[in-house]
């Protein structure tokens, strides 16, 4: 719930009447207004007092908290979100996927973890997924053995870190190895934090926050704001994927619906704690991408529960108001000649990325006309108008296709063959066959085809 | 400023809709709150249900290590059905893939006799599903009703170019229909509109179709999320039946799910997963494995 204009212009100087024109609006109220749609800020006001300003300040900042954690250039970003379902509007900051390392493992397994984040990369619709973090965790009990850990992945991995460790002075010597890389310190619970808070002080990272509710969380955030401490990562101590459900919805609503200040920060999940084994492991990480969760961390993966979890989160960060897609155009899939088939399809990325394919794997040179239909699927697509004789006939006259080719004969995708007729009668002098109602199935397709339309 | 939890309440709940007959009868839906959202006011009477998927005819291009758990019994849908629920199955979703006019193109007649054989033989409902074809359905789908008669059968898809003659059918053989439209809830409003000017819509279950994970999954979801929204959240009366997500196929069919075990269990249990917690009432699964593992990780302690 965002603060508004009129609320603001009563705190400004002589309760908004002053009207000086110094921060170039014509009134307090004008600046006022464009201060609560994000289009001005508050240094321009220059009769503010800090108090007032500070207060302003806060009603005026994001209703979470947007954190980095790790070095520029390599950093994750988590938490400013607006919203609670993605339909009303799209999450902003995909959930972060963190590696856990323990200091007991042996070196081998720590090699291992270390090559493994590296190495499952993902090209999927035109975009690489990835693991984001890696968390090192302090279970030895020899605090130069975690040290030794920490400065081999900082050696090895150029990307952001979690420390996790109960003993605080581990906690912060090892901070100390990695500070400019912004590590998130982990935890800061309701026993340590008076300690901590000096220690923190001495160089400001990123903190996680542990208590053993939602409600238990509040002092703690409040305690640390007061220090001027707010890089903040909550942890509501959720001890199995109901109560994750229950707290991160708890800590969304407050924050989205309410305004709570002392809740407004992005989350931490652990997946690594909660759950047996690995596939319970990941799928309980998957609940937690959708469930609002800003970084999750596993014990492990593999490529076979890497791919999938990335894959869904993709999938819910996805804006739903702009569908990924790709530009209408003709393509070219391999080097069609004078005689190759022309197929045509909608620009969804994911629709353009699995027919091309599909083409080129039957190798059969062809011509591929990407018809734009606001990112949507085939049949979607024709549902809303977007894909129907009448439109897409115009697209085939304007792509260049007639001039590239002697072909006119245009294959349409079998899931609207309803279209045939419609089609036929807004583009005379192109026959139209029906092709495979899915995109597997177009190797069996094309070489027959093709084959035909040469003799 | 105090904590106070942000218990949310709701005007609105989900029609509860009974499939099967006497002691086979499961009731679905009746929500008044949204899915998984125990802290909040209202009730979630039923849970979800796990389907498993049976075919008429031996499947092809099935991964062998989806193919496995029923390799002796794929010839004869009436020992697959059982063997579904053997694995845990809390209905049987038996699709007419022979009645394909691509395909083998089973006469209505034949398709109806291996329904009534499967629905005689399991101790759960049966989800009957169309080949999809929407004028063969529409021959296909009145003879199951006729034939099984009574049974109270969960049949589909009906949609809005063959819904009247599928309801008709099913209005006179006592069976609920499961109404289809392709990822869009006005079309999804339309055809309950018209549905429900013959049919009783508290025999109707929606089908908003399912992508599978990483092939526009996302868009499932959010259909099924702004349905619960407006049925349970604004009271709208064409949002308020119970939804059935229908992946399997959708899963089983992407190159990930055929590139290892593993992976395909995983591809199919996060579809699952994902589309639960949007809110559907039932998910068609696959693999056992799948079964069991989603209703292991959703167990309410």
């Amino acid at each position: 719930m965002a603060v508004k204009g009129t609320d603001i212009v009563k705190k400004l100087p002589e309760s908004g009447k002053k009207n000086c024109k110094e921060c170039g609006f014509p009134t307090c109220f004008a600046f006022a207004m464009k201060l609560a749609s994000g289009g001005a800020t508050l240094d321009k006001c220059p009769y503010l007092a800090p108090n007032v300003k500070e207060e302003l300040e806060d009603a005026l900042a994001p209703a979470i908290k947007l954190v980095t954690i790790g070095p520029d250039g390599n950093a994750l970003q988590v938490g400013n979100e607006e919203v609670i379902y993605r339909h009303e509007k799209t999450y902003f900051h995909p959930t972060g996927v963190a590696l856990l390392i323990s200091d007991k493992e042996d070196d081998a397994k720590v090699d291992q973890k270390i090559a493994k984040i590296k190495d499952l990369q993902f090209d999927v619709v035109g975009l690489t997924l990835k693991a984001d973090l890696l968390a090192l965790q302090y279970e030895s009990g020899d605090k130069a053995k975690f040290e030794a850990l920490v400065k081999k992945v900082c050696q090895n991995w150029d990307g952001g870190l979690v420390i996790i460790s109960d003993d605080l002075d581990v906690l912060f010597s090892a901070r100390d190895i990695c500070a400019d890389r912004k590590p998130l310190l982990y935890p800061i619970t309701k026993d340590n934090i008076e300690k901590a808070i000096p220690r923190i002080k001495e160089r400001p990272t990123p903190l996680g926050v542990r208590a053993s509710s939602v409600e238990e969380l509040v002092p703690l955030t409040t305690r640390l704001k007061e220090e001027k401490l707010d890089e903040l990562v909550l942890d509501p101590g959720s001890s199995n994927l109901m109560e994750v459900i229950r707290d991160q919805t708890f800590i969304r609503r407050s924050a989205i619906k309410q305004s709570f200040r002392p809740l407004g920060y992005p989350t931490i999940g652990f997946p690594c704690y909660i759950a047996k084994d690995g596939l319970k492991e990941v799928l309980t990480a998957a609940a937690m991408v959708i469930k609002y969760t800003s970084i999750v961390v596993l014990s492990d993966f593999e490529e076979y529960t890497l791919r999938p979890l990335l894959t869904l989160r993709l999938n819910i960060y996805t804006d739903p108001r702009m569908p990924l897609s790709v530009e209408e155009k003709l393509y070219e899939v391999g080097e069609p000649d004078k005689n190759a088939p022309v197929l045509i399809t909608t620009n969804w990325a994911l629709t353009y990325f699995i027919v091309s394919a599909e083409v080129e794997s039957s190798k059969v040179p062809s011509f591929l006309l990407v018809k734009d239909a606001e990112g949507l699927g085939v049949l979607t697509a024709w549902a809303a108008g977007k894909f129907t004789g009448d439109s897409i006939a115009p697209f085939v006259k304007r792509s260049g296709v007639e001039d590239k080719t002697n072909t006119r004969t245009l294959v349409i995708p079998g899931k609207v063959a309803r279209i045939k007729g419609e089609l036929e009668d807004a583009l005379p002098g192109w026959e139209i066959v029906v092709g495979p109602r899915e995109a597997s199935e177009i190797p069996g397709f094309l070489p027959g085809f093709a084959a035909k339309l040469k003799s | 400023m105090d904590y106070k939890a942000p218990v949310e309440s709701y005007s609105g709940s989900v029609r509860e809709v009974t499939i099967g007959q006497g002691s086979k009868a499961v009731k679905i839906g009746g929500e008044s709150k949204l899915a998984y959202n125990f802290f909040d006011e209202g009730s979630i009477p039923n849970p979800p249900r796990f389907a498993l998927e049976v075919r008429d005819t031996e499947p092809d291009n099935w991964a062998p290590w989806v193919l496995e758990p029923y390799k002796d019994v794929v010839s004869d849908p009436v020992k697959w059905a059982q063997k579904c629920v053997e694995y845990g199955a809390e209905m049987v979703c038996l699709r007419l893939a022979s009645t394909d006019p691509v395909g083998k193109d089973a006469s209505p007649k034949e398709a109806a006799e291996a329904v009534k054989k499967v629905a005689d033989a399991v101790s759960v409902p049966l989800i009957v599903y169309g080949s999809g074809d929407d004028k063969k359905d529409a021959e296909v789908l009145p003879e199951v009703a006729a034939t099984c008669s009574g049974q109270n059968l969960l049949l589909g898809p009906a949609l809005k170019e063959n819904y009247e003659v599928i309801a008709k059918a099913a209005q006179e053989h006592g069976h609920t229909v499961i109404a289809q439209t392709p990822l869009d809830i006005n079309l999804m409003k339309e055809l309950n509109i018209k549905l429900s000017k013959t049919f009783p819509p508290e025999r109707v279950v929606i089908d908003p179709l399912s992508s599978g994970l990483g092939y526009g999954m996302e868009y499932s979801f959010t259909i099924m999320e702004r349905t619960k929204h407006t049925g349970v959240m604004f009271k709208d009366a064409m949002t308020q039946m119970p939804i059935i997500a229908d992946l399997a196929e959708e899963c089983w069919k992407t190159k990930e799910a055929k590139a290892s075990k593993e992976q395909g269990i995983l591809w199919e249990s996060m579809t699952a997963l994902s589309l639960l917690l949007a809110g559907a009432n039932i998910v068609v699964l696959r693999h056992p494995e799948t079964l069991g593992l989603v209703r292991e990780i959703l167990k309410q302690e």
